[in-house]
């Protein structure tokens, strides 16, 4: 009832999430990259972090997409949906791709045919998760293909154990080396079915970096993650240096007594979220990540 | 230093990773379906619509908007170039091109015929897309535009465009390949400190 009352201001806002997320990066992530390239002992890994610095300054004076690849979009709902909710996004996509613009990046897998809209049959990719709150909550994550395309999955023995999951993170950082525009953020899914865990992985990186995770055991194996991983010299855009990945963000979920699946999901540097909550009197609150309950 | 084009095979044979330019001139934006289609046309004895010879090719898929005065280019950082990994070796045979910008470097094939020919790989910040569109002042055409915006054959006039880094030289030098050596070196320290 809310999604039909507001559909046009849904898409208002979709238009307005994406415009923020894709010219400006939440202040967690700039303020990274600034400690990034203080710390940077390599003359080459310094310009690299200082040209995406100004880049970044660039993009938010000038309110244009800091990245030419504007992703594909996922977006995350939670709050009373029905199908008209499904549908304002979907417009706001294709209005936001002529506004803003954003690049027309969905294409048919096969005949990469290009509806030119970044609408088409599967995308944008809408999650749900149902509650009982009255407001409807948006969060947007435009996901670029330089990093998406380093996701991995592996489907370990239990018998592998912790041991087993850090050495395939370690392993697909270091395979895919400077492709996914480091420094990136390391998104992990541990547990769950197959399709789970590469779920979890991409949604733990709307987690922001400054806020640790609160299951101690994962925060310290988070930190132990991002230090070794700091130690492999893959360095910005793979040119060397002491800043490969940002941070790591893990999500587990139960698995099968017989599995242990572990996925990793890179985000770019050019980490971009935002979240926006609307109430049914039609006020909204945006942000740069989910609120909390 | 400032690279303009067309450049000579003896400009590009003086560079040697590591250095800093930036590049003035023509540049043919280009990616894989202008690879693929480019590579077909010549295998049938046809002319592409322009010249590529002694030529700048940017790796990357802009975004231009077109308003009442033509093509701007609103964001144009570099894609990963590894996708051009098996068809570059021909490309920079068959088209003589120069110098290549983008990102994330390219497998031995290609940094041998860039050795042979006399080319370069200049990496560019992935995800500078407003920067990179600051150093184009202008779009001097497109061609194959039925490919998609990302995916068209664009022409533009550089000015200033960089920071770039000598990352491939033409002396068979690839700093991505240097890297990768320390990263392998550095992995026993790695493992230790993850306790495997």
């Amino acid at each position: 009832m809310l999604a039909t009352m507001v559909g046009n201001l849904i898409e208002e806002v979709v238009v307005q999430l994406l415009r923020d997320a894709v010219t400006t990066l939440p202040p967690d992530v700039v303020q990274a990259l600034r400690r990034a390239e203080s710390r940077e002992t390599s003359e080459v890994a310094r310009s690299q972090l200082r040209t995406i610095l100004d880049n970044i300054d660039a993009a938010d004076r000038l309110a244009v997409p800091m990245c030419q690849d504007t992703g594909v979009h996922v977006f995350y709902v939670t709050g009373p949906v029905d199908a008209s909710v499904e549908e304002s996004i979907r417009s706001g996509v294709a209005r936001a791709t002529e506004e803003i613009p954003l690049r027309p990046n969905a294409v048919h897998p096969l005949t990469r045919e290009n509806p030119g809209t970044n609408v088409a049959v599967g995308l944008p990719h809408i999650v749900h998760y149902p509650t009982d709150d009255e407001f409807l909550e948006i969060t947007v994550l435009p996901k670029g293909a330089g990093s998406e395309n380093m996701t991995a999955l592996a489907m370990l023995s239990p018998a592998d154990g912790i041991s087993g999951v850090k050495r395939f993170i370690l392993d697909t950082v270091v395979r895919a080396g400077g492709r996914p525009c480091p420094p990136t953020i390391v998104g992990v899914g541990i547990g769950g079915t197959s399709d789970l865990a590469v779920s979890l992985a991409k949604e733990a990186l709307l987690r922001p970096l400054d806020l640790p995770n609160i299951d101690p055991e994962l925060a310290a194996l988070e930190d132990q993650l991002t230090e070794a991983l700091n130690l492999t010299g893959i360095g910005p855009m793979g040119l060397g240096g002491d800043t490969t990945v940002l941070g790591v963000r893990v999500s587990t979920a139960y698995c099968h007594t017989a599995s242990l699946p572990v996925a990793v999901n890179l985000q770019c540097w050019a980490a971009r979220r935002a979240t926006a909550r609307i109430y049914p009197d039609g006020r909204v609150r945006f942000g740069r990540s989910p609120f909390d309950p | 230093m400032i690279l303009k084009a067309p450049l000579s095979e003896e400009e590009v044979r003086s560079l040697r990773v590591g250095q800093q330019v930036s590049v003035d001139g023509t540049v043919f934006i280009g990616r894989d379906e202008v690879h693929m289609r480019a590579l077909e046309l010549h295998g049938q004895g046809k002319l592409l619509p322009v010249d590529l010879e002694d030529g700048i090719l940017y790796h990357c898929g802009p975004i231009v908007k077109r308003d009442s005065k033509g093509w701007k280019v609103i964001a144009a950082g570099p894609t990963t170039s590894a996708r051009m990994n098996a068809l570059e070796p021909d490309f920079i045979r068959e088209f003589g091109i120069r110098a290549i910008i983008g990102k994330g470097g390219m497998s031995r094939p290609t940094v041998e015929a860039m050795r042979e020919h006399g080319c370069v790989y200049l990496a560019f910040t992935g995800g500078a897309a407003v920067l990179a569109a600051q150093g184009i002042s202008r779009v001097r055409g497109v061609e194959w535009l039925d490919l998609g915006m990302p995916e068209a054959l664009w022409i533009v006039e550089a000015k200033g465009l960089g920071p770039l880094t000598v990352a491939i030289d033409a002396h068979g030098n690839s700093l991505y390949e240097m890297v990768e050596e320390r990263v392998q070196e550095s992995l026993p320290a790695v493992r230790l400190r993850l306790g495997l």
